[in-house]
């Protein structure tokens, strides 16, 4: 918008001013330009999978307002569950919510709740209007539990044993089909392994 | 034998088009005419040759000829008709291939109706559009060939996505990419007056009506998809701020900005440069977006399959198109000799607000889709950027910039008076401050954006139609004569009034849905009733029915308002076999007060069903919105002036004339 001033200053700018502000588009350009390049060779689908078959770090976070339960690495004791990340300000949450819901309902797999970066009020208004699928829900504010599980973006599950080890995570919305394909097998597996090492 | 001849059609393309960017170039450079003309006929062949190859590809689909990779991935022989067809671009190369046709087909329409630009620049605007498409045929060519065949071929194919399987989304990337390529146009006209190193109200007259009739196929693309998203997705939302929403919403801003400081270019002579540079970043963000979209650089729900290889090129062609432009700019543009003067208070200088808040907001808008890559590449760190960052952003960026709407149409030429305007505009003043104090009093529930909003669309809508109010001189003289300069105000003026009425439509829309939504989620037993939105919505049961190629879970709300049937509503969710997916089709009942929004989901296994209910007040105005837009952009474009070009500036000063002090202004 240099040219309204300019123009009211008719010519009076010095004619390398003019050449430096013909050349900032370009600067800018070739600066967004290199970090696409960089943006090519990284994928923003794969995943830090440095956690997965590791130990869950350690974790202690408050509930919700008006919740009673917190959630800390020492509530993991069930053979199979989810630590569900998730926020209100998440679109792709609410994608999410109805199958999570369901899941509860038919009691399929114990689910815990990290509440991502989010308002606590905002939290449970959303909790209270969707529905609240989570058996323990631990709130995670500035997100610093969220980076040492590598949390990169939300909604994000991870399926823990019963040692604490993380077993596999989901990025994204869980769908029917990941949920039929991917998580049901694999959590009735995950119990047949904790039945056999437990007879 | 019907792929083999499409694939060579491409290929003879590439051929003609090359010769296109090369023989007129250096035809202008040396003035010789026989050298310029080669690039109208060559424009047309190039059209013919890709339209050709399209129809061929569509063959393809109709036929559901499998041993072709690209049905195969994405099409099925038991998809209905319509979607056979718009299968052809829901795919990545067939999405390209599209994206060329309407390319080659803007550069036919510049051949055919360009007849009066000067012959230099004529043939430098269809070299430089020829050189877009080099590069887009090579990248189909080289990388995403859509006629590669199958040996041996399969009998059945993959299917295309169910969420992609609906009307609006059958016509929404065409209307996208006339758009978007369509912004070529003007970018083309940018760089060939780069090279021509001239550029005068003539130039801002011919590339006008281009970027007015690109801006209002990516208007009614935006709003197609938005609405599709409203019904489809079923969450009632209609905006994202989806990365892949942001690549088709920037160029829109640049497009928005750049139809406003051609004004400037064209009336006064001044803010050239700035010109210059909106059209090459109007379409550079256009190209961003392509990239965007078919790198897999960003995370999106949009996002085609995709693969580093096309990436690369992609990146490579968009450095060289835009990299090269900005430079030639930057080398340019010092020399371009600035024209009018005027004062920070005058029309230009609310055109100047208009195109730095626009201008802010897509940067800002850059900023947010950008910067979880940029994180990424300096930390490792991964986020993503959602609504409440760029809610955040828009809402102080487009409040002033609606508040100077009201007052920039009535501001005279290179200087102003704002006490002035605000003096003829102080009725519309009081009444919007009542209004606004009105509404704080009656309807204030905490939040003071709502009561912002309202004011907002109150004060526009008055001030549109007191400006058209004094240019008709409305009730001051008499109604004979206030009819005849109704009938005498150019089109273009219309166009303006109508499409900043949109804008209030739209501030409307999204306000009072926003504000006033109300929202139930719960399980749902026969018989049982809930209340939304002052309708009574008694659900009857939900049964599974099949569709062509679905299966779906249809619920039934009968609705009552006070004792009295108003409508039976019946959502569906939809389950698809190829490829296993599932979507949902809400059922809505759409009146200019309001929607009644209801959605069904799963069954509880004990009878009920999991449904939402939503009430959303005036949300249809946001759609209708956008197409008061889209008719004020038709009505501009209709205009006789635009459609004449250049040589009318006498007639259109005598006609101006005669409508006395108004002016004819846009």
């Amino acid at each position: 918008m240099t040219e309204a001033t300019e123009t009211a200053a008719g010519a009076r700018k010095a004619p390398a001013t003019r050449w430096l502000v013909g050349l900032l588009p370009v600067v800018v350009f070739a600066t967004i330009g290199w970090f696409l390049y960089q943006g090519l060779s990284l994928d923003p689908k794969t995943i830090p999978s440095a956690l997965i078959n590791k130990p869950v770090p350690e974790f202690d976070l408050p509930p919700l307002p008006g919740h009673e339960r917190g959630l800390s690495r020492a509530d993991l004791t069930e053979p199979v569950q989810l630590v569900n990340v998730f926020a209100s300000w998440c679109v792709a949450c609410r994608v999410e919510h109805p199958l999570l819901m369901e899941m509860q309902r038919k009691g399929v797999v114990p689910i815990h709740g990290l509440n991502y970066k989010d308002g606590p009020s905002d939290a449970v208004a959303w909790l209270n209007q969707y529905g609240d699928p989570y058996d323990r829900i631990g709130v995670d504010l500035n997100g610093r539990v969220g980076i040492d599980f590598g949390v990169y973006g939300v909604p994000e599950t991870f399926i823990v044993d019963g040692k604490g080890v993380i077993v596999e995570k989901i990025i994204g919305p869980i769908t029917p089909m990941i949920l039929q394909e991917k998580l049901l097998p694999l959590i009735a597996k995950m119990r047949a392994d904790a039945g056999a090492a437990r007879p | 034998m019907v792929p083999e001849l499409g694939h060579y059609a491409l290929v003879l393309a590439i051929v003609v088009a090359t010769v296109q960017a090369v023989i007129p170039q250096i035809g202008a450079a040396r003035r010789d005419a026989a050298w310029m003309a080669i690039a109208a006929p060559a424009a047309r062949a190039q059209f013919w040759l890709v339209l050709l190859s399209f129809i061929c590809l569509t063959i393809s689909y109709v036929t559901s000829d499998f041993s072709v990779e690209n049905v195969f991935q994405n099409s099925h022989s038991l998809k209905p008709m319509i979607y056979k067809i718009s299968g052809v671009w829901g795919n990545h190369e067939g999405s390209l291939l599209l994206w060329i046709l309407i390319l080659t087909l803007f550069g036919a329409a510049v051949a055919q109706f360009g007849d009066n630009l000067p012959p230099s620049l004529k043939a430098r605007v269809l070299s430089v559009q020829a050189m877009i498409g080099v590069g887009f045929l090579s990248f189909i060519l080289f990388t995403s060939n859509p006629f590669a065949r199958l040996d041996p071929a399969p009998l059945e194919g993959n299917g295309l996505n169910p969420l992609l399987q609906d009307p609006a989304l059958a016509i929404h990337p065409p209307f996208l990419y006339l758009g978007y390529v369509g912004l070529s146009v003007a970018f083309s006209f940018a760089v060939a007056a780069l090279i021509e190193g001239r550029v005068d109200p003539a130039w801002a007259r011919w590339v006008r009506p281009w970027t007015l009739a690109a801006w209002g196929c990516l208007t009614a693309g935006i709003s197609l998809g938005s609405y599709w998203a409203y019904y489809e997705l079923g969450w009632g939302g209609w905006w994202f701020w989806d990365p892949v929403e942001n690549a088709s919403f920037m160029p829109w801003l640049a497009a928005t900005a750049l139809l406003h400081s051609a004004i400037v270019v064209e009336k006064r002579d001044a803010l050239k440069s700035w010109t210059i540079l909106l059209a090459i970043l109007a379409f550079s963000l256009s190209l961003l977006g392509t990239f965007l979209v078919r790198s897999g650089v960003l995370n999106s729900v949009h996002a085609f399959a995709t693969d580093p290889e096309r990436g690369v090129f992609i990146l490579a062609f968009l450095i060289a198109v835009v990299g090269g432009s900005l430079t030639l700019f930057a080398i340019r543009a010092p020399s371009l000799k600035g024209g009018g003067l005027f004062q920070p208070v005058s029309r230009e200088g609310t055109l100047v607000l208009n195109n730095l808040l626009l201008s802010t907001a897509c940067a800002t808008v850059l900023l947010g889709t950008l910067y979880p890559l940029f994180l990424d590449a300096v930390t490792g760190e991964k986020v993503s950027v959602g609504a409440p960052y760029f809610n955040a952003i828009f809402v102080p960026l487009m409040t002033p910039l609606i508040a100077a709407l009201g007052v920039g149409p009535m501001m005279a030429w290179k200087r102003g008076d704002l006490l002035g305007v605000l003096g003829r505009l102080k009725l519309v003043v009081f009444v919007t401050l009542v209004a606004a104090g009105f509404m704080f009093w009656a309807v204030y529930d905490g939040m003071l954006l709502a009561v912002l909003g309202m004011a907002l669309v109150v004060w526009l809508v008055l001030s549109v139609v007191w400006e058209w109010g004094e240019r008709v001189k409305l009730f001051r003289v008499g109604i004979g004569e206030t009819w005849a300069r109704a009938r005498g105000l150019p089109r273009s003026a219309y166009g303006m009034s109508l499409a900043h009425l949109g804008v209030a439509l739209m501030v409307l829309g999204i306000t009072a849905s926003e504000a006033w939504q109300e929202e139930i989620q719960t399980i749902m037993r026969p018989g049982d009733v809930q209340q939304v939105g002052g309708f009574d919505l008694t659900f009857v049961g939900a049964q599974t029915l099949p569709g062509p190629n679905y299966s779906a879970l249809t619920g039934s709300f009968v609705v009552t308002r006070d004792g009295r049937p108003v409508t039976v509503l019946q959502p569906e969710k939809r389950t698809f076999t190829n490829p296993p997916e599932e979507t949902t089709e809400a059922a809505i009942r759409t009146t200019f007060a309001g929607d009644l929004y209801t959605v069904v989901g799963e069954a509880d296994g004990e009878g009920g069903y999991a449904v939402r209910l939503y009430y959303k007040p005036l949300v249809v105005w946001i759609w209708l919105g956008t197409v008061a837009m889209i008719g004020g952009g038709l009505a501009s474009l209709s205009d006789r002036r635009l459609r004449v070009g250049a040589p009318s500036t006498r007639r259109t000063e005598t006609h101006a004339a005669g409508l006395a002090a108004a002016g004819a202004g846009d």
